[in-house]
């Protein structure tokens, strides 16, 4: 299945007319090369495989019977297939809530994200901006020295974010680095040509980057956008330290709180009949569902988005 | 005065307006910065005030660490107490421990995570075809966006024991996970797993960037595969290499919170009790709001600290450096 590139493979099209102790040298070195060659895809096709297969295991086994995956006969496909673990995640109010809450904060904080962090890093990648150097020091700098968790912590307090569902969005309005990313992605990737043209056609600053810069950015808008939406969608963080309500919690502290009933129910299964392992089977069906259920929008919206993610973090790596 | 502004004009009798500007009093030329860059400052202006609420004040309430603390007055504290919770921090029999969990843990991490992308970058650039090379880096990319508390999940299920798919490798008895020896290489392994594919992305980018004719000459002079990354594609990615890890040593004691509080239980705690999720006990769970700030400061500086070493060692040594 893998092709390896012929870029060594020109010993097999010229002999060289040199010299018998040269062709045989090349020889030698193209069965060496061989060999690396097999090496190498080896290498890959067991990297695909230990990175792939632990992701389609909790696929097939959250379809399967769950005494056939404890008893390790669900290996490539599901066996026994059936949706029970879906019907009762689906069921289960717990799920729903936190998806709803899930997709408000991470709409609002995505949305509130773009529209912070893109001007920002327009306006610190404009040369003539003199203080943007200092500026951009002082934005870094909270990369790398921070007040930690508990001024944080007493700070939400005194503005009464905690237990609000505001703090899932203002405090992390800005990510530094995605500023930097953006900040590079306009330095680099927008002709400066286009600011004189659009100088020369009288529109403002605001107006360039408005009707010429944000049209022209649809792919590090792309890439930022899914950064900060992978991060509202998997933070576990902030419902756990700041929120104390359940019904405002988001779907990674409603999953956690799941997966640990079912934990403390493996716990309690010590002694006990038939009925304790029908429960035990029914929480693991859960287990592999709800992991899935709430892994499944960014594995939806992924294949979209993956041809940005090159062209994403190459412009992040050019930072100056 | 006269003789200062006639620097401004040349020999032809013409004012250069920059030089002109800079004449200016203070108050003028602010007015004159003001009149011109109003919209750059409104564009950076949210931003400005996001990061100065959510981090520079956070960073001003840092004094509370040296302070008794006041509900009353909240981030800045009462009494000025000195050193007293770092002194207490460091006799406190937590101390040692969760230093060393804390520098297990993340060094692991930092060296695993530093070269398994590298060698992944390696090995991918080696494909020929753009088809397969694509379809390798999109699986090799795609753990890095499930959630923690998932990835936590699918360590509890694969390492249970008898079922679980490594976990029957070990045998019987009690998971690895309950073990504070195996804490720390799971987790290295764990993020080893997550994240090389998408840390490599950027070694990528950095090798198709190669001259071809550097191949090419390679080549004439006999290299073999092995020899062409060993002198040709390592050397390309190695300034990239090497802003990566003094990017990393400034997050040498920043061990993920999540994950390690997720992977704890009372078991492995021995092994798992880090900085973080201490701090996050001591502050937020008992209430102890100065003793935890101390103990924050107390990693954010240390993390600094390795941030400028390394930064200082990279630019004697190699010339590259982030400042």
């Amino acid at each position: 299945m893998t092709q390896i590139s012929g870029k060594v493979a020109s010993s097999d099209r010229f002999k060289s007319p040199f010299s018998r102790g040269q062709s045989r040298q090349k020889q030698q070195k193209s069965l060496s090369d061989r060999f690396v060659d097999v090496m190498i895809v080896i290498a890959i096709i067991a990297v695909v495989v230990v990175v792939l297969y632990p992701l389609w295991f909790i696929i097939i086994a959250s379809f399967s019977d769950q005494t056939k995956v404890s008893s390790g006969q669900v290996t490539i496909w599901p066996q026994g297939f059936t949706l029970a673990g879906y019907l009762r995640v689906f069921q289960d109010t717990r799920i729903w809530t936190g998806y709803r809450n899930t997709i408000i904060y991470t709409v609002l904080g995505t949305a509130l994200n773009l529209v912070v962090t893109l001007p920002a890093a327009f306006a610190l990648s404009r040369v003539e901006f003199k203080p943007r150097r200092l500026l951009l020091f002082l934005f870094t700098f909270t990369m790398y020295f921070a007040g930690g968790l508990i001024p944080n912590y007493l700070l939400f307090k005194q503005l009464g974010l905690l237990n609000s569902m505001w703090v899932f969005i203002l405090p992390g309005a800005v990510s530094v680095w995605n500023l930097i990313i953006a900040r590079s992605f306009f330095e680099t990737s927008i002709p400066e040509d286009l600011h004189d043209a659009a100088q020369i056609d009288g529109l403002s600053l605001i107006g360039y980057f408005m009707r010429v810069v944000i049209p022209l950015s649809s792919a590090i808008i792309a890439v930022i956008g899914l950064y900060y939406f992978v991060g509202h969608w998997n933070d576990y963080f902030t419902g756990l330290i700041y929120i104390r309500d359940d019904s405002m919690q988001p779907l990674q502290n409603v999953l956690q709180s799941i997966l640990l009933a079912n934990q403390t129910n493996q716990m309690g299964s010590g002694n006990g009949g038939q009925n304790v392992m029908q429960q035990q089977q029914i929480a693991d069906q859960i287990k592999y569902g709800v992991i899935l259920v709430s892994t499944l929008p960014l594995l939806v919206i992924y294949p979209f988005l993956q041809k940005y993610f090159n062209k994403g973090v190459m412009i992040g790596a050019v930072k100056g | 005065m006269l003789t200062k502004a006639m620097s401004a004009v040349d020999e032809h009798g013409v004012i250069d307006n920059n030089a002109a500007r800079k004449l200016l009093p203070w108050y003028k030329k602010l007015i004159w910065h003001c009149k011109h860059f109003w919209q750059h400052w409104l564009l950076v202006l949210p931003a400005m005030v996001f990061v100065a609420l959510f981090a520079y004040v956070p960073m001003y309430g840092i004094q509370l660490a040296f302070r008794d603390f006041v509900p009353s007055k909240g981030l800045t504290g009462g009494k000025w107490v000195g050193f007293k919770y770092f002194k207490q921090f460091f006799t406190s029999p937590m101390f040692a421990s969760t230093m060393l969990n804390t520098f297990k843990i993340s060094l692991g991490t930092l060296i695993l995570g530093f070269i398994a992308p590298i060698i992944l970058a390696l090995l991918i650039n080696q494909i020929g075809s753009t088809k397969v090379k694509g379809f390798v880096q999109t699986i090799t990319y795609m753990p890095h966006f499930i959630s923690t508390v998932v990835v936590v999940a699918m360590l509890n299920i694969f390492l249970t024991p008898d079922t679980g798919l490594i976990g029957k490798l070990f045998g019987t008895g009690t998971s690895m996970l309950d073990d504070p020896n195996a804490i720390a290489p799971i987790y290295w392994i764990s993020e080893m797993w997550q994240h090389c594919g998408w840390n490599a992305i950027i070694y990528l980018a950095a090798l198709s960037s190669v001259d071809l004719s550097l191949y090419e000459a390679a080549k004439m002079d006999g290299a073999g595969r092995l020899q062409l990354i060993r002198y040709v594609d390592l050397p390309t990615i190695m300034p990239t290499c090497v802003i990566l890890l003094i990017m990393n040593m400034g997050s040498v004691l920043n061990v993920g919170f999540e994950k390690v509080w997720l992977m704890q239980n009372a078991m492995n705690l021995p092994g798992s009790e880090v900085i973080s999720t201490y701090t996050f006990k001591i502050g937020i769970q008992s209430f102890q709001f100065s003793y935890g700030t101390a103990i924050g400061l107390f990693n954010t500086v240390i993390n600094f600290a390795f941030l400028i070493i390394a930064n200082w060692i990279s630019k004697r040594v190699s010339e590259t450096s982030i400042f």
